[in-house]
């Protein structure tokens, strides 16, 4: 029996949220903006008025108001976002418990079980669209397929409020003609790539020599041909699955640009803070420390390197992103962004090999204090208790 | 925003349902609800925001009375 699973795609979700609370808005162009003052005004969603006029995701919002002078900006409200997300989730979980969430405005849900009680796919989808529709207030678009890739390419497909059915009998005429960087996965180095070969289109794709493909792409080209064919045989997992953190970081823009190391010395011990809170709840250590840093010309780099041993210490991990970003970057630019990152976990339980040139009794000591650090914060509130050092990173956050 | 807010007497059931009784205007005038035909979760499109949706009529007329779900508070759509 074929699967049937479904793509729910929230049209405009920041944008639509905001629409509904504001319905003096209604007919005008609309976009939710980063603050400017933060230094980070840029489009984060837009209506379909804004869409129109040419208003893209992403862009600064001065260049957004030369293309749509009319343009109305709100400030984004991220509880309201999680609020109506968890609202459309419960909608989801009323029908199936393969419900596996793609952002806040996503996701794949599997139904092939639940057909004989709802209906099928399509009616399931539409009912989905319609509750969604009357009791939150905004809409949602909803592919239906067999696989997540092509029930993903139908939630795109038409916009907004729709269902679209991608099924093996209509799948030339609808998967086919799609651009190859509509497939889920490819990226714009991909596409660029796929195009040097001569495939254009999703169709071009799924004709082309698997063998090939693997060889240029590696195993992400045998991943994409079986995605163009409708092979995928990946499951949507159920809605209590959790899976660990591969990695835990955290980049900030600070409202001024950073022109030395001091500067960015308190920051990167505020956030490794919170890292190293998120590293202990998931009771892991970490092996290698990355940065990101993205100069006043908005060019992203990013460096990492190992510890001599697994570490959850906020200074070991805070000062060897320091040292990396010294030897790494000379200030010719200020930097616009800084970020830190942990990964390559090992579980605290595992056996480690102790170090002779460690001071391990004060690096214990130095445990105890942030875990009471940790305690303290959680009972009392967040920042409650901080290093001195992060009282120099405030002027930055 | 379109919201009259609106004080409300209300019977909460055993069972957790709450069955609006009355709709107390700002002025102080009391509007008693003859009966509830539907309740439901609903988005106002004309006032903005979501909630409980109660049916209401009310001297022969039908009248859409919500309970915002976040701060508990009830309102009727500006005509």
């Amino acid at each position: 029996m074929d699967r049937v699973i479904l793509h729910c795609d929230l049209n405009a979700f920041y944008a639509s949220c905001e629409a509904l609370y504001h319905p003096e808005y209604k007919g005008l162009p609309l976009a939710v903006g980063g603050d400017p003052a933060q230094r980070q005004g840029i489009i984060l969603a837009k209506n379909q008025l804004a869409k129109e006029a040419g208003v893209q995701t992403g862009e600064a919002i001065w260049q957004a108001k030369k293309k749509c002078p009319g343009l109305i900006v709100v400030l984004p409200d991220y509880e309201k976002y999680h609020m109506f997300s968890h609202r459309v989730r419960q909608i989801f979980l009323e029908y199936t418990d393969l419900v596996e969430p793609f952002g806040l405005d996503e996701a794949w849900l599997d139904v092939t079980g639940s057909q004989k009680l709802f209906g099928d796919g399509k009616t399931i989808a539409d009912t989905i669209r319609k509750r969604i529709r009357d009791e939150l207030g905004i809409t949602a678009s909803v592919g239906v397929s067999d696989n997540k890739i092509f029930a993903k390419l139908g939630s795109d497909y038409k916009k907004p409020d729709a269902t679209t059915c991608i099924t093996k009998q209509n799948k030339k005429q609808i998967v086919d003609p799609l651009p190859v960087s509509d497939l889920l996965n490819v990226g714009r180095a991909t596409a660029v790539t796929l195009h040097g070969m001569g495939i254009r289109t999703i169709g071009d794709l799924s004709n082309a020599d698997r063998t090939i493909l693997s060889k240029r792409l590696g195993k992400a080209g045998d991943m994409l041909w079986t995605y163009a064919n409708g092979l995928d045989p990946s499951e949507v997992r159920p809605y209590d699955y959790h899976e660990d953190n591969k990695s835990f970081g955290h980049t900030v823009t600070p409202p001024k640009d950073l022109t030395d190391i001091h500067q960015i010395r308190p920051i990167f011990y505020i956030l490794t803070q919170d890292i190293c809170c998120q590293m202990r709840a998931q009771n892991v250590l970490c092996r290698k420390v990355a940065i990101v840093y993205r100069d006043s010309k908005l060019r992203w780099q990013s460096r990492q390197c190992g510890l001599d041993r697994p570490s959850e210490n906020v200074k070991e991990i805070a000062e060897k992103g320091i040292g990396l970003l010294g030897k790494s970057y000379d200030f010719a630019l200020p930097l616009r962004s800084v970020g830190i990152r942990t990964m390559d976990f090992v579980k605290k339980e595992e056996h480690l090999q102790m170090s002779l040139f460690v001071d391990e009794v004060n690096k214990e000591k130095d445990h105890i204090i942030e875990c009471t650090m940790e305690t303290i914060n959680n009972r009392f509130g967040k920042d409650c208790i901080v290093r001195c050092i992060a009282l120099e990173g405030k002027d930055y956050e | 925003m379109s919201k009259n807010y609106v004080g409300v007497l209300a019977l909460y059931e055993p069972n957790g349902d709450i069955r609006p009784l009355e709709i107390i205007w700002k002025d102080g005038y009391r509007y008693p609800i003859d009966t509830v035909k539907q309740v439901c979760s609903a988005a106002s499109l004309k006032s903005g925001g979501i909630g409980t949706r109660f049916t209401c009529v009310i001297r022969g007329q039908l009248r859409y009375l919500y309970l915002e779900e976040k701060q508990q508070r009830w309102f009727v759509e500006r005509l």
